[in-house]
């Protein structure tokens, strides 16, 4: 415990430590990895809801008149065609088209400092790219009417996600949530306050992700388990986040992303408009896009009960093909699954590889991602 | 089993100690402890039956859902039996670590180093400190 006192806490930092939450270092946070079974907290999203704080994760919010076009410099997706209430997934690439990070991008139906006039764009980043992420725009925003501020000290977030989630959080919200499709959003009423609620997660699973002021956080956190509780939920810590979103084969920045992998092996075309703009990155992207040589993202189901870990080499006859880059147990498949970057050769569902997990050669089968998929999707 | 009538490692490995054919005998676990803060085991590999091990070395290891964890070998010696049952049945480890969850049995080389291992009463001192 000792080792997280200079971390930054988030408000819920006190409720996690009550209630036996493993406090670890995220990224220069102080965050619940677990409270005591990731399994049983995996479970319970699966089939109840699990809540999870995730204050951690960056949001800066970009204004202005040149908002929109802004930021179709800069982000893979179109962004000057959203309407308010719209979320779209993208990443923030670099001119070599290595992925600098993958981003919620959001559009507001106007500034919420109310200055600016017109759409504001919050932007929802992965908590150890956030000042990465800040510096690149606010260098880039200086040749635009628009301006970029980090609401991330200010605000909290929580994700509430599975089968009972969307009944839960409406039950809160006044029905504000099941009236959302998927990937929208739009301001709430929370416990007497005001809150922005989305229809977004990062489980695999139905459900949706509130931002919050810090003021009121706690109290819709209480309320929020107190009605999780109910249903058999639970809080989740990021233990169970990973095997959540690996099973929905959810990439994760540092092991699918990096800025030496680009959008078309990572699997994340859907994640690119080109259309008729010009933002960093998209010749390159090009390029890759067109190169049959790149290294696929491939899911792989483990032949044993032995986990591969994140650089656990992958082979074929006995030749290194490939990099693991998440392994876990499956608590829904029963079995250790990971993902990796393989020879494109290699890539095809059903290839016969082999993984080396700390010195002994596991057999692994490339299967099609993702490994999970709930019933009935939004 | 008593697990005050046992010894600990600083590594979390229990050892209880039995003459055999006028050798001593150590049958070897991880503690309820070390089985709490790992959680959600999933797999275990078990030491070769022969094989030699040296105390304070790996000679075994379990993985979680979360990691791999190595288990150290707690005395020197040789591994004369090992609970076969046991990977399949992860759950007693939790419900019965020092029954039921044994992991080994050692042939103690040199009875001096089970001098090296704490009491029950040392070793819940530790586990304290460790959980502050």
């Amino acid at each position: 415990m000792t080792a997280t006192a200079t971390l930054t806490r988030t408000p819920f930092f006190d409720w996690h430590l009550a209630r036996g939450g493993r406090m670890v270092d995220f990224a220069g946070w102080a965050m619940p990895v677990q409270y005591a079974s990731i399994v049983e907290e995996h479970q319970a999203t699966r089939q109840a809801v699990g809540l999870f704080d995730i204050s951690h994760m960056g949001r800066l919010t970009i204004s202005g008149p040149e908002a929109a076009k802004f930021l179709d410099c800069l982000l893979t997706r179109r962004v000057d065609d959203m309407r308010p209430g719209q979320i779209r997934y993208s990443l923030v690439t670099n001119a070599d088209g290595g992925i600098l990070d993958d981003v919620l991008v959001y559009c507001l139906e106007k500034n919420p400092t109310g200055t600016d006039g017109g759409p504001a764009y919050p932007l929802v980043v992965n908590a150890g790219n956030r000042e990465k992420i800040l510096d690149w725009l606010k260098d880039r925003a200086t040749e635009f009417a628009a301006r970029v501020v980090d609401d991330s000290a200010n605000t909290s977030m929580i994700a509430v996600q599975g089968p009972a989630a969307v009944g839960i959080a409406d039950a809160m919200t006044g029905g504000a949530v099941s009236s959302l499709k998927y990937y929208h959003g739009t301001t709430a009423e929370i416990d007497g306050t005001e809150a922005y609620v989305s229809r977004t997660g990062y489980t695999g699973e139905d459900g949706c992700e509130i931002v919050c002021s810090n003021a009121h956080a706690t109290a819709i956190w209480e309320s929020l388990i107190a009605e999780a509780e109910k249903v058999g939920g639970r809080a989740c810590g990021l233990g169970a986040r990973d095997t959540l979103r690996l099973e929905a084969a959810m990439p994760l920045y540092g092991h699918e992303l990096s800025e030496n992998v680009n959008a078309a092996q990572a699997g994340l075309r859907f994640a690119v408009t080109l259309g008729d703009r010009d933002f960093i990155g998209r010749e390159a992207f090009e390029r890759f896009a067109a190169d049959p040589h790149q290294p696929m993202r491939v899911g792989l189901h483990i032949e044993s009960r032995r986990v591969a870990r994140e650089g656990s080499a992958v082979l074929s006859r006995g030749k290194t093909v490939g990099e693991v880059t998440s392994g876990t147990f499956s608590p829904t498949l029963d079995r250790p699954i990971a993902m990796a970057y393989v020879e494109p050769r290699t890539a095809a569902s059903g290839a016969q590889l082999t993984v080396d997990i700390r010195g002994s050669e596991v057999p692994a089968v490339v299967v099609p991602l993702p490994f999970y998929k709930r019933r009935g999707n939004v | 089993v008593n697990p005050e009538e046992l010894l600990f490692a600083k590594t979390h490995e229990w050892v209880s100690v039995a003459e055999e054919d006028g050798s001593k005998i150590a049958t070897v676990g991880i503690s309820a402890f070390a089985v709490e803060a790992l959680t959600d085991l999933v797999f275990i590999e078990l030491p070769k039956t022969g094989r030699p091990v040296t105390a304070l070395e790996p000679f075994c290891e379990v993985e979680s859902v979360k990691a791999v964890s190595d288990i150290y070998a707690p005395v020197s010696g040789e591994v004369i039996a090992v609970n076969e049952g046991l990977p399949d049945d992860l759950e007693s480890l939790s419900t019965d670590p020092y029954g039921a969850g044994w992991i080994a049995k050692i042939r103690i080389k040199d009875p001096a180093s089970l001098e090296a291992l704490m009491d029950y009463e040392t070793y819940q001192k530790q586990c304290a400190e460790e959980a502050e």
